[in-house]
């Protein structure tokens, strides 16, 4: 296991299903408790550095870090000294002078979490990194395919949407294939990122077809924030060609489970009956972030003292 | 005190066999039921080895007094004060029996009592878990070298040993065969004859 956790791609199986092995117990230690705090990382501190806005991740890191007991430190880029001109490198100078043990960088330039992560003594986690990369988010779309269908070995899933943006994407890609899923993404030619022949899945223009028999399908949400150029004709057209709808839904395996990273655009990508339907789990997404961060934090921070992992 | 050398030479010694272990167990059951009388008991064993002993008192337990007694295991390892001195430790199984610890006799079950901070560690977690009427200790091989004031309920063998020896135990349901082995470093010239040996100062 790396010492920090930068990229879907430096887990091997082994240092990944130990991540997620060590969620479920974690779950399992949690459940049914009146007080959902463990005291393992007492006495550390772990700095939320949120350069881009992200309510969702950031609150599920900081609610992991707190049942943990540690210190949490939010430190959002807007109102901070980084709006006054103050560069990365000495905010991680700050950082490093205040001790922080562990650094959960969110930023919107590709490869800064790997960049900071020579600059802190601390472990970093990247979560999300521009167009690049959102480990803890991979974690968590695993544990929750590994709940619902046991063995990810030879299970079909289709990832649908804005591939070209997406960090989740690409993180699940590298992921799902070390744990031995077949992946096969869904996209319009415009929203596949060049290069996509080197990844570990393959790629379909045809929603039907992918989705016919697959065991999950995971639709990633439009990034309108990132849409500079014309990639799609309109929303509507979008929604025919690549939109999850409750017959698109039926085409899939019986037992095979809907998931979205969220936020959604109801009726964009997806429509409300199958986002609340019964085989979604993107609640259950939601709740099972904070454990697999439970668990990436315990991991990297116990062991400090021997070089982390 | 003496450290072992890794790599350095060992004396094993059998302390306990398969049948004295057995027998050992028969023996704590009966000191459970005599303390506990009618009480209802609850077994929770630290994992890995305590969680197989605590199947094994709850069987003749139950054998001696014809009902069921609930067992279940306790993973300690994120109420440890250590972590950051060892390397990350995958987690083992935490199972509450149903009926939870609220008013119960709870009785830990562990296979080697040392210095007492599992069992530290086990009383936070079972604060998290309920609150227990009463919360006793069983071990079966308590070597000594407390580093808090913790002392067992039942005990199987106390084994005097030397800081840097290493007590094993094992069991058939994880190593194939019941048996408890006290490894020692073979003593030096200087820790036998107290002189200065070769190269040593």
């Amino acid at each position: 296991m790396p010492r920090h956790l930068l990229s879907a791609g430096d887990l091997t199986r082994g240092s990944a299903e130990l991540i997620l092995d060590t969620a479920e117990r974690i779950d399992q230690a949690m459940a049914g408790r009146e007080v959902r705090k463990l005291p393992t990382l007492r006495g550390r501190t772990v700095v939320n550095l949120f350069f881009e806005d992200s309510t969702r991740t950031r609150i599920s890191f900081e609610l992991a870090a707190k049942r943990l007991s540690a210190d949490v430190i939010n430190f959002s880029a807007k109102g901070s000294s980084v709006s006054k001109g103050e560069s990365l490198k000495d905010t991680a100078w700050t950082l490093q002078a205040m001790g922080a043990d562990a650094v959960v960088c969110r930023h919107s330039a590709s490869g800064a979490p790997q960049q900071l992560s020579g600059w802190v003594d601390g472990h970093v986690i990247n979560a999300g990194d521009g167009t690049h990369e959102h480990p803890t988010q991979a974690l968590l779309d695993a544990f929750t395919l590994r709940r619902h269908l046991g063995r990810l070995d030879g299970r079909r899933i289709v990832v649908v949407g804005d591939v070209l943006h997406s960090r989740v994407a690409r993180s699940n890609v590298l992921l799902l294939s070390t744990l031995g899923a077949q992946v096969t993404l869904v996209a319009p030619p415009t929203l596949v990122p060049v290069g996509v022949d080197a990844w570990p899945a393959q790629v379909s223009y045809d929603l039907d077809g992918a989705l016919t028999g697959a065991d999950a399908v995971m639709m990633l949400r439009v990034q309108r924030e990132r849409m500079s150029g014309a990639f799609f004709p309109t929303e509507r057209e979008y929604s025919r060609g690549y939109g999850l709808d409750e017959r698109r839904r039926a085409l899939l395996a019986d037992d095979a489970i809907v998931m979205h990273p969220g936020p959604m655009n109801r009726g964009m990508e997806i429509t409300p009956g199958v986002a609340d339907g019964v085989n979604s789990v993107i609640v259950e997404q939601v709740a099972n972030g904070v454990t697999v961060r439970m668990a990436v934090l315990y991991l990297l921070l116990s062991g400090e003292m021997d070089g982390g992992l | 005190m003496a450290q072992p050398v890794a790599g350095a030479p060992e004396i094993l010694t059998e302390i306990l066999g398969g049948a004295q272990i057995a027998r050992t167990i028969d023996r704590i059951a009966h000191q459970i039921l005599e303390r506990n009388g009618e009480q209802p008991i609850v077994l929770l064993g630290i994992p890995t080895r305590g969680v197989h002993l605590a199947k094994r008192l709850a069987d003749r337990l139950t054998a001696f007094t014809g009902r069921p007694i609930p067992v279940g295991s306790l993973d300690i390892t994120l109420y440890r004060d250590d972590l950051r001195r060892r390397p990350p430790r995958a987690l083992e199984e935490t199972r509450i029996p149903a009926g939870g610890l609220d008013n119960a006799t709870v009785v830990l079950v562990d296979d080697v009592l040392y210095s007492g901070r599992t069992i530290r560690a086990a009383l936070d977690a079972l604060r998290d878990h309920g609150r227990p009427a009463v919360v006793q200790l069983a071990v079966l091989v308590d070597r000594g070298h407390r580093q808090l004031p913790i002392r067992a309920d039942y005990v199987g063998k106390n084994i005097p040993t030397a800081f840097g020896d290493d007590v094993a135990v094992h069991l058939v349901e994880i190593d194939g065969l019941d048996s408890v082995e006290l490894a020692r470093a073979v003593p030096t010239r200087e820790e036998i004859t107290g002189l200065p040996g070769e190269g040593t100062s």
